[in-house]
């Protein structure tokens, strides 16, 4: 089965190979450039990013949907379940093998990605460089994860569908919104974030301003905790309350109502005395790797509880 | 004798449709058994759940003594060819018969070759562009060269012209009375199965209507033209299966076990084609006239 497998999957491993090879030409041509052509090389590192998010789904709507819809499609299936081979066997071996290849090629992608990336990386201007929501799926282990879950979605649609063309429309919707809601609602929740309450440092207010006509005080202050992802950044009384009372007058004078140019003396004092706490929310940078891991591993989970599904639905539902 | 087949109270239901009902069945081994009915009788439901690519809705089936597919090695013991001979369009003749030798552990790749050979297939041809004739016959290498016990196929020759419709049941029964192997084929039209098949099953609207021994039916089966008369007033062993009336002459085809003796009746052997088309008739078939031909078991 593993030999009929390979036979029908060579074309298309011919190609991802292919592909693969064309990207270590442009990645190694280009590496001793990368920091002196800036113009060429931002176009590069973009692209990097936007294939390594395309692949996962390319593998999904090209490996993935149609590998057992076709089968359904063109009644092959008829053919291969009446050879001398358990249907599990059948879906496990096509599976197993398609599933390897698109880890491989999406791993191999990202390892070329991030070492060519890397000096970039460090100078990125998104904030929390490795943590941050674009960087993070595009970069390392995660890459892996999609690809072995789009493979799986793939051929679930594509074995409930019956159909390649209609499995590959729900595999590319499906696929594009679990992309979308992991790192907006799954993500955050992966591991507890860290909650720190400091003394405010007044150097680090980075603005200050009162409410018109309430006169309440309002400060932001700057938080400098490198690669950390900050979920959220308030200032609070030492009570804890966010609302910080009325703004104190040397803070509001000079120009009624609008916040001040900059902070005087005066004001620092005045600020100095209400004692206020900066209270920060936020994954340190350090934890990149727990999360790279955890989420590759729920991706991976998916795509075998999907898998198996497959043999489930293969061997108890399709004959129905 | 063993049953290859056998079937009790079988019936598949789709969504609210009966493909097949109430089947009870019992096909004995060694026997090439034409399965005929018009189309949409439940013929490829029948093939399709002795094969186990459909589970029954009701009642049961059994193959060579146990559950179909239950197992690789009696998926070993059974050949099948779908209907439309499906066969992968991109992969070439020879990749086919790579197939066959990878999946099966009884294949018989001597007989596969030399079948290939004798059809005049191009092994590096693919299977895409195979004619619907040459399409059959590799379907067919690929399920004689299992070397099965059973050979089940779903309407073989229906897309072959009849020239490729007489080569391909020619060398079916070269390979068979070679080995010895039991065959239920199926067809909507009893022609193309008269000169091959010594057993046969008639489904019509997802139920039998007879089955049993070619030889068997044609002995029990006659016609008889004569002046008008009531079909009523046959004697209790004859059984009406077809009647035509004009104002002045009867003539009936009845089953029945005993020679007809009645000097009004001009007795006429039926063809097995007469026999198959009377049995399909909707008019024939009223449930207390329903035959039911002693068959082994």
């Amino acid at each position: 089965m593993i030999r009929l497998t390979w036979l029908q999957f060579r074309a298309q491993a011919v190609t991802a190979a292919a592909a693969l090879a064309a990207v270590v030409v442009v990645l190694a041509v280009s590496a001793p450039h990368r920091a002196l052509d800036a113009g060429a090389s931002h176009w590069l590192y973009m692209a990097g990013i936007v294939v390594l998010y395309l692949t996962p789904a390319i593998i999904g709507i090209f490996w993935g949907a149609p590998l057992i819809s076709r089968e359904l499609e063109t009644g092959t299936f008829r053919l291969a379940w009446t050879q001398s081979i358990s249907r599990t066997r059948w879906l496990a071996v096509k599976l197993g093998l398609t599933g390897l290849a698109s880890m491989a090629t999406a791993g191999l992608l990202s390892l070329m990605v991030t070492w060519w990336s890397s000096p970039m990386d460090q100078l990125n201007p998104l904030g929390g460089y490795r943590l941050s929501a674009l960087l993070f799926g595009a970069r390392d282990l995660i890459p892996v994860g999609y690809a072995a879950f789009a493979l799986a979605l793939g051929v679930t649609t594509g074995l409930l569908a019956r159909r390649a063309v209609p499995a590959i429309a729900i595999t590319l919707a499906i696929f594009a919104a679990v992309q979308v809601a992991v790192p907006l609602w799954v993500r955050p929740h992966l591991i507890p974030p860290v909650r720190t309450v400091s003394p405010l440092n007044l150097s680090a207010i980075s603005g200050l301003g009162s409410s018109f006509p309430e006169n309440s005080l309002g400060v932001e202050a700057r938080v400098n905790i490198p690669g950390a992802w900050v979920y959220s950044n308030q200032v609070t009384t030492p009570g804890g309350s966010t609302s910080l009372g009325l703004a104190p007058h040397a803070c509001t004078s000079g120009s009624t109502n609008t916040p001040p140019s900059g902070q005087t003396n005066a004001c620092n004092a005045a600020l100095a005395r209400l004692h206020l706490r900066q209270v920060v929310t936020y994954q340190p940078g350090s934890r990149y790797w727990a999360f790279q891991w955890s989420e590759t591993a729920i991706y991976v989970l998916l795509a075998l509880l999907l898998a198996g599904f497959c043999t489930w639905w293969i061997n108890r539902r399709l004959s129905r | 004798m063993t049953a290859v087949i056998q079937a009790s109270g079988l019936g598949k239901q789709y969504r609210r449709t009966w493909a097949l009902r109430d089947c009870t069945l019992a096909i004995p081994e060694g026997r090439v058994v034409g399965l005929v009915g018009p189309n949409g009788a439940g013929k490829t439901t029948l093939l399709q759940l002795a094969t186990g690519l459909l589970t029954p809705t009701r009642g049961t089936i059994s193959v060579l003594g146990d559950h179909p597919a239950v197992s690789p090695a009696l998926l070993a013991r059974v050949g099948f060819v779908a209907q439309d001979t499906p066969v992968y369009a991109r992969m070439r003749v020879a990749d086919h018969l790579r197939l066959g030798a990878w999946l099966n552990p009884g294949w018989d790749d001597e007989l596969a070759q030399r079948r290939i050979g004798q059809l005049g297939l191009d092994p590096k041809q693919r299977a895409g562009s195979l004619s619907g004739g040459q399409r059959a016959q590799l379907a067919l290498t690929l399920a004689l060269a299992k070397r099965p016990e059973l050979l089940l196929l779903d309407e073989p020759v229906a897309s072959l012209d009849p020239l490729a419709r007489r080569e391909f049941l020619r060398s079916l029964m070269e390979a068979v009375a070679e080995h010895g192997t039991s065959v239920v084929l199926s067809s909507h039209l009893v022609a193309d199965l008269e000169r091959v098949c010594d057993y046969l099953v008639v489904l019509v609207a997802s139920r039998v209507r007879i089955a049993g021994e070619v030889s068997a039916l044609l002995a029990s089966h006659h016609r008889l033209s004569g002046p008008r008369r009531d079909p009523g007033t046959l004697p209790a062993g004859q059984e009406v299966i077809e009647e035509s009336h004009t104002d002045k002459q009867t003539v009936l085809l009845v089953r029945t076990g005993e020679p007809v003796h009645d000097p009004a009746w001009t007795v006429t052997p039926v063809s097995l084609e007469d026999l198959v088309i009377a049995y399909m008739n909707p008019a024939s078939d009223i449930p207390a006239r329903r035959p039911q031909l002693g068959v082994a078991s």
